[in-house]
């Protein structure tokens, strides 16, 4: 569970994001939703012991992030950067086994136990049958979900995504959302920002609304992301629209 | 990991089959049933007994170490500024060593022992501290080049220190100390150096065992290390401790030897991979062969002259340094 009491965020004193009273619980899709600029990234960089509030408190559990020594935080919380790169081209397995370094001595050696845990978030990911491939030989959907794959290998109890679908072929983004709702079915708490609307409606259990540096609405999709709303913040009319049970936002055509 | 684990063993198989090598060609051959009889204590001619002991043995062992520790060095320093172009020579750290200790000789100050090592150790430190800054930067983290051209014009600069102390020095005894330092040469080994060097070596290649792993996740970026529990400026400075140290020691005892730090960790990540873990031991290893090997040659293409080792290195390490920009300005990778 994470939980954000009064935290106010900035850079250098100066706040990006101010009065922020989340409360995400496990099992939950929550996304984070906004212009650009609107301080998804911030509000994640925060969230993962990156960038320490300017006021306020951020909780895991019952724990105070401040707390926590980077390697406990990394035991329980993942997190995944928008843009990963990787300067040397490491097997798919071989990274995924990174995820596991918050678990081991520096003297240890990988356990049976490591073994499974890696194994299984292969698994999760649908990469298994490509772990002995080179990482830069991968598509860049295919390396999304080894990215997903590194951060399962922590066995986090949070999971936090920036943006995962960006640069992502329609399919892989399909691919990417399905494999997200599937994780949080097993009890993961995962936070994601999308500049993707029609994502996030179709996705999240709830969402953040992040616009000029509040967040201007907390709720499920469906309530938040209104044609109304939408248009007050992004300054675009859209339309809802109802196809076969599924809403779809729509953009309307500025008039000539 | 099997498969990487027979490399490691090749390798670690061919160092003592080039220490031999080099240790019974040379100006004068020695015959190898000579040496094999000095190991198992036999009789040998009292000559060639103390050609080995005393000229062959250290020089060969100082040229396996002094390899050793710059290949491991370039393999760790391409990890920690993800740029697989950075080398203790490239960045012109061993440049700054050169210089410290070439200060020492020419204001006389080498009156006391460890006065030089010293004084390449300070040098190299200042080096280390300008390149780190630089790498700190945002055109440098952006620019894979940015940090190379740096250290290009930082190697300039010292090396120009070096030269106006050698023009200074006029034709001295001093002047051909620091052509020794400037061109790089095992000529002067002593079992001291072996010993010291030996020491340096355990104790930074400890360090920076323990913490290969660290490298690894250092891979995906900073940020992406501090997600997965590792504090990166603290493995930084450790690191660059552990380099500095080294470079120190390996310059004070053989001058300016450029490339092998850029060589052999290329080579063997091709053949070993990656992983920090493996790579760093391969690189020691490999370093040692390559080194041994063109010290060999340095003392027996012109026999009884001798060529400075620097040239051959730079013979086999420019070419295929020119060869890496194309290969990546082909690729159209970032580095």
């Amino acid at each position: 569970m994470i939980r954000l009491q009064d935290v106010q965020l900035g850079y250098d004193g100066c706040l990006v994001l101010r009065d922020l009273n989340i409360e995400v619980v496990p099992g939950e899709v929550f996304g984070l939703v906004g212009p650009n600029g609107s301080g998804k990234t911030t509000l994640l960089r925060a969230i993962s012991g990156r960038l320490a509030p300017e006021a306020g408190a951020i909780y895991l559990d019952c724990r105070r992030l401040t707390e926590l020594s980077p390697r406990e935080l990394a035991r329980e919380l993942a997190a995944l950067e928008q843009e990963i790169s990787c300067s040397f081209d490491f097997t798919v397995r071989e990274i995924v086994e990174l995820g596991r370094l918050p678990h081991r001595e520096r003297w240890q050696r990988l356990s049976s136990k490591d073994s499974e845990v890696i194994t299984r978030a292969l698994e999760l990911t649908h990469t298994l049958e490509f772990s002995e491939r080179k990482i830069q030989s991968l598509s860049s959907g295919e390396r999304q979900r080894v990215w997903i794959a590194l951060a399962l290998a922590q066995e986090p109890k949070v999971l936090l995504l920036d943006e995962p679908t960006a640069h992502l072929d329609l399919n892989y983004q399909i691919e990417i959302m399905e494999l997200i709702r599937s994780l949080a079915q097993r009890d993961l708490t995962v936070l994601v920002s999308l500049h993707d609307l029609n994502l996030a409606l179709r996705y999240t259990d709830r969402v953040a609304l992040l616009s000029e540096g509040r967040v201007l609405a907390v709720g499920e999709p469906e309530r938040i992301l209104t044609a109304e709303l939408i248009e007050r913040v992004f300054r675009t009319k859209v339309r809802i629209v109802n196809g076969t049970g599924d809403l779809y936002i729509v953009p309307v055509r500025s008039q000539r | 990991m099997r498969h990487t684990k027979s490399w490691l063993g090749l390798l670690g198989a061919l160092v003592p089959v080039a220490l031999g090598l080099g240790a019974i060609l040379g100006a004068v051959s020695i015959p190898l049933s000579d040496m094999i009889a000095l190991f198992v204590g036999q009789p040998v001619d009292s000559t060639n007994a103390f050609i080995l002991l005393q000229i062959r043995l250290p020089r060969v062992l100082l040229a396996a170490l002094v390899g050793g520790v710059l290949a491991l060095c370039g393999a760790v320093m391409q990890g920690l500024f993800r740029n697989p172009l950075a080398d203790p020579y490239l960045l012109g750290i061993a440049s700054g060593a050169t210089a410290g200790a070439a200060l020492v000789i020419a204001l006389h100050l080498d009156i006391y022992w460890g006065a030089v090592p010293l004084g390449a150790l300070v040098g190299c430190v200042l080096a280390v501290a300008i390149v780190y800054r630089i790498a700190q930067t945002r055109w440098a983290q952006l620019d894979n080049y940015a940090l190379i051209l740096s250290g290009v014009a930082l190697a300039a600069l010292f090396s120009a220190i070096t030269s106006f102390l050698l023009f200074y020095s006029g034709a001295s005894h001093d002047a051909r100390r620091l052509i020794f330092w400037i061109l790089g040469g095992l000529g002067g080994a002593q079992w001291l150096y072996v010993f010291g060097l030996l020491g340096v070596l355990i104790i930074a290649g400890a360090v920076l065992m323990l913490f290969a792993r660290d490298l690894n996740a250092l891979a995906l970026g900073e940020e992406m290390a501090a997600h997965l529990g590792i504090e990166p400026r603290h493995l930084r400075k450790i690191l660059l401790v552990a380099v500095t140290a080294l470079t120190a020691v390996a310059v004070a005892v053989s001058g300016t030897i450029g490339f092998v730090g850029l060589i052999v960790p290329h080579i063997l990540r091709l053949i070993v991979g990656p992983d920090h873990r493996v790579l760093l031991p391969a690189s020691a290893l490999g370093g040692a062969i390559l080194l041994t090997l063109c010290d060999t040659l340095a003392r027996t293409v012109l026999a009884p002259a001798e060529l400075p080792i620097g040239i051959i290195t730079a013979l086999l390490g420019a070419p295929f340094f020119l060869f890496l920009l194309r290969r990546r300005a082909q690729l159209g990778a970032s580095l």
